[in-house]
């Protein structure tokens, strides 16, 4: 086994904060202020493929809180964050208000389309930003809340655990497919044109969006640093290792595991709400069991139970995934896979392991 | 919540601190305890022993809330019943238990491994504003003496030899200040200077509390037990004094039938 050392974690923690700053503060002046013949100007495109990228990023720190430290493998994050996603969409259709292609002043176009005379009660709220931000934490918080109590409660670990959210996501997917349920059906929610009265497609908007995701990503993981630095970090910690002996010292594990989880899933929603914004669209592909899995590969390439090798990771395969797909689309699956195997098989600690070095025992 | 006093809701006014009952546990269709009773006098160092499979591990589980008897009856004190309860609140209520395989944490410090079974704070949300107080501090530091871990404070418990691991979990049961304390098999892998030390500890529990040690070696079971209990086949075979239990033919029956 190898454990990081405190040194290596305190650089690593200077280095992903500092790398966070600079990336908040340079993006925006470098896409607004230089020329754009500048070899160091980034095209708003890049913008949003950038915040695009911390967005994963910070998918897989919360997919890294319960899978990296309380042992918890789900893969059914990625609908906690489509659920995220779902909310912030449902705010930008509204502020579509009645430029729809069928310029009804209420209903978005789909539900026209669909005959439906009124707005579902469910989206009553969503025309204000702040009510689908909370959403956007607290309908994903609420999901995992009552299936990590189902779960937890009834001691399903391991990888039974693992299988049953990929059914959640992938129940989900069904069920927001279906154009009753009132979310675009298989188009989704897209065409989106104001977010809080700007235009989308400005510049300023996307360095906006940019620099608001750098810096709640990094809030997200300095908080997830603290939380974890507590005795209920240690817990948790505990926990993955030797369940039994922290439930007879009286811990209640069900409780620990179902903070984390819920914690991690309102993590996710943010994220997604964060992602829709800067990529335009959210549909119920979203949804589907692959993309869980494959946020798991994030984690396990970037170093599970590190927060910034899981952050890394993320990057690193998107980016991966934006280059390679440009040109080699079909390949990238297997790349993909390629690319677990080698690192599971060689870097058990992931990238963070290569990069901290260290081993202290 | 917190303090380091020991919990005081046990009532044993009537000399007892654990009581089974007819207790039958099977596990698909084998009788791993069958009709048990026992009963252990607050303040007592009781030894239990038995050839491998009499049951004894399984004894504590149904005591610490691990496996549910099929029927019987369960009490701490005069008025706890422990079969309404799970591990945790068992724990919380001050019952103790060292697993028969060590079960330390490994990737954390021995320090913190003892910091985590200090008393008290055991919600999540107690648990993300704890505060060590300088007690628990002090606390820690005086059972990082009694266990003899001291030079290897800082090191991950992961790396601890058997026997260490062994002293360290006695350290966080300790720590969790329990009225009554159930040990399985504590000497294992230690050696004889470690046993000796471990048998001191153990009698230095008692009268404050009441300790009830699963042990195969016989020697051990002679230098700290006044009273033994063999168990055979998912029940009590006899009781007595070490000395009673050796010359009993029985007793040695079950043995010799074992050792061949
Ligand atoms: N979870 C279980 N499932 C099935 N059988 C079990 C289980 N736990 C214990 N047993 C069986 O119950 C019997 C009693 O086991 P137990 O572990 O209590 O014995 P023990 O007295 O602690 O033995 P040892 O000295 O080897 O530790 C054994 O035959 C064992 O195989
Ligand atoms: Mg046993």
């Amino acid at each position: 086994m190898f454990f990081q050392s405190a040194f290596a974690r305190e650089r690593a923690y200077q280095f992903t904060v500092g790398t966070l700053l600079c990336l908040a503060i340079g993006v925006p002046l470098s896409n607004l202020l230089l020329p754009q013949e500048s070899s160091f100007a980034l095209s708003s495109y890049s913008v949003s493929l950038l915040g695009k990228y911390l967005c994963y990023a910070l998918l897989a720190l919360a997919l890294d809180l319960v899978w990296g430290y309380a042992g918890l493998l789900s893969l059914g994050h990625g609908a906690f964050f489509a659920l995220g996603g779902y909310a912030m969409g449902m705010y930008l259709m509204r502020q579509i208000g009645s430029r729809g292609v069928y310029g009804d002043p209420e209903l978005p176009d789909f539900m026209v389309f669909l005959d439906w005379q009124e707005l579902p009660w469910y989206w009553l709220g969503f025309d204000h930003f702040s009510f689908a931000l909370l959403m956007a934490l607290l309908v994903p918080g609420a999901l995992a809340l009552l299936f990590g109590w189902l779960a937890f409660r009834s001691r399903v670990t391991g990888v039974y655990f693992s299988i049953m959210t990929q059914a959640m996501t992938f129940a989900l997917m069904l069920a927001f497919f279906r154009n009753e349920m009132g979310f675009g059906g298989n188009n989704g929610l897209t065409d989106f044109k104001d977010i809080l009265g700007f235009d989308m497609q400005s510049d300023a908007v996307r360095c906006g969006l940019f620099v608001a995701t750098a810096l709640l990503l990094l809030a997200s993981y300095m908080g997830c640093r603290w939380m974890l630095a507590t005795r209920f970090g240690s817990v948790v910690l505990a926990l993955r290792d030797a369940e039994s002996r922290v439930r007879f010292l009286g811990y209640s594990v069900a409780s620990y595991k179902l903070v984390v989880f819920v914690v991690s899933a309102m993590l996710a929603g943010l994220a997604g709400a964060l992602y829709v914004p800067q990529v335009g669209i959210i549909n119920p592909g979203e949804f589907q069991p692959l993309n869980s899995i494959e946020i798991a590969i994030w984690v396990a390439v970037g170093g599970r139970g590190t927060l910034h090798g899981a952050m890394l990771g993320a990057v690193i395969i998107a980016a991966a995934e934006t280059m390679l797909t440009a040109r080699l689309p079909e390949l990238w699956l297997f790349a993909l896979g390629a690319l677990f195997l080698l690192v599971t098989l060689l870097l058990p600690q992931g990238v963070a392991g290569l990069l901290g070095g260290r081993r202290s025992d | 919540m917190g303090g380091g006093a020991v919990t005081e809701s046990i009532d044993t006014r009537h000399g007892v601190i654990l009581y089974l009952e007819d207790v039958s546990v099977s596990f698909s269709g084998y009788k791993a305890l069958n009709k048990l009773s026992l009963a252990v006098d607050d303040g007592e160092l009781r030894c239990l022993i038995g050839p491998n499979g009499a049951g004894k591990t399984t004894l504590m589980d149904v005591i610490t809330g691990k496996s549910r008897p099929d029927e019987g009856s369960v009490f701490l004190g005069q008025d706890i019943n422990l079969l309404q309860h799970d591990e945790a609140t068992i724990a919380r209520l001050g019952v103790g238990r060292k697993f028969q395989k060590p079960s330390v944490f490994p990737r954390q410090s021995v320090r913190d491994n003892l910091a985590l079974a200090v008393q008290g704070h055991r919600s999540p949300w107690e648990a993300l504003w704890y505060r060590p107080s300088s007690a628990d501090s002090d606390r820690v530091a005086s059972l990082l003496e009694t266990v003899g871990l001291n030079a290897v404070a800082h090191q991950l418990a992961g790396g601890l030899s058997h026997g260490q691991k062994q002293w360290l979990e006695i350290g966080m049961l300790l720590a969790q200040e329990p009225l009554l304390l159930l040990i399985d098999e504590p000497v294992a892998g230690m050696t004889q200077q470690e046993t000796e030390r471990t048998a001191e500890l153990l009698q230095s529990l008692v009268p404050q509390r009441s300790v009830v040690v699963v042990e195969h070696d016989m020697v051990f079971v002679r230098s700290i037990a006044r009273k033994v209990t063999v168990l055979h086949e998912g029940a009590v075979l006899m009781e007595g004094s070490i000395d009673e239990v050796q010359s009993d033919s029985r007793v040695r029956e079950v043995y010799l039938g074992e050792a061949c």
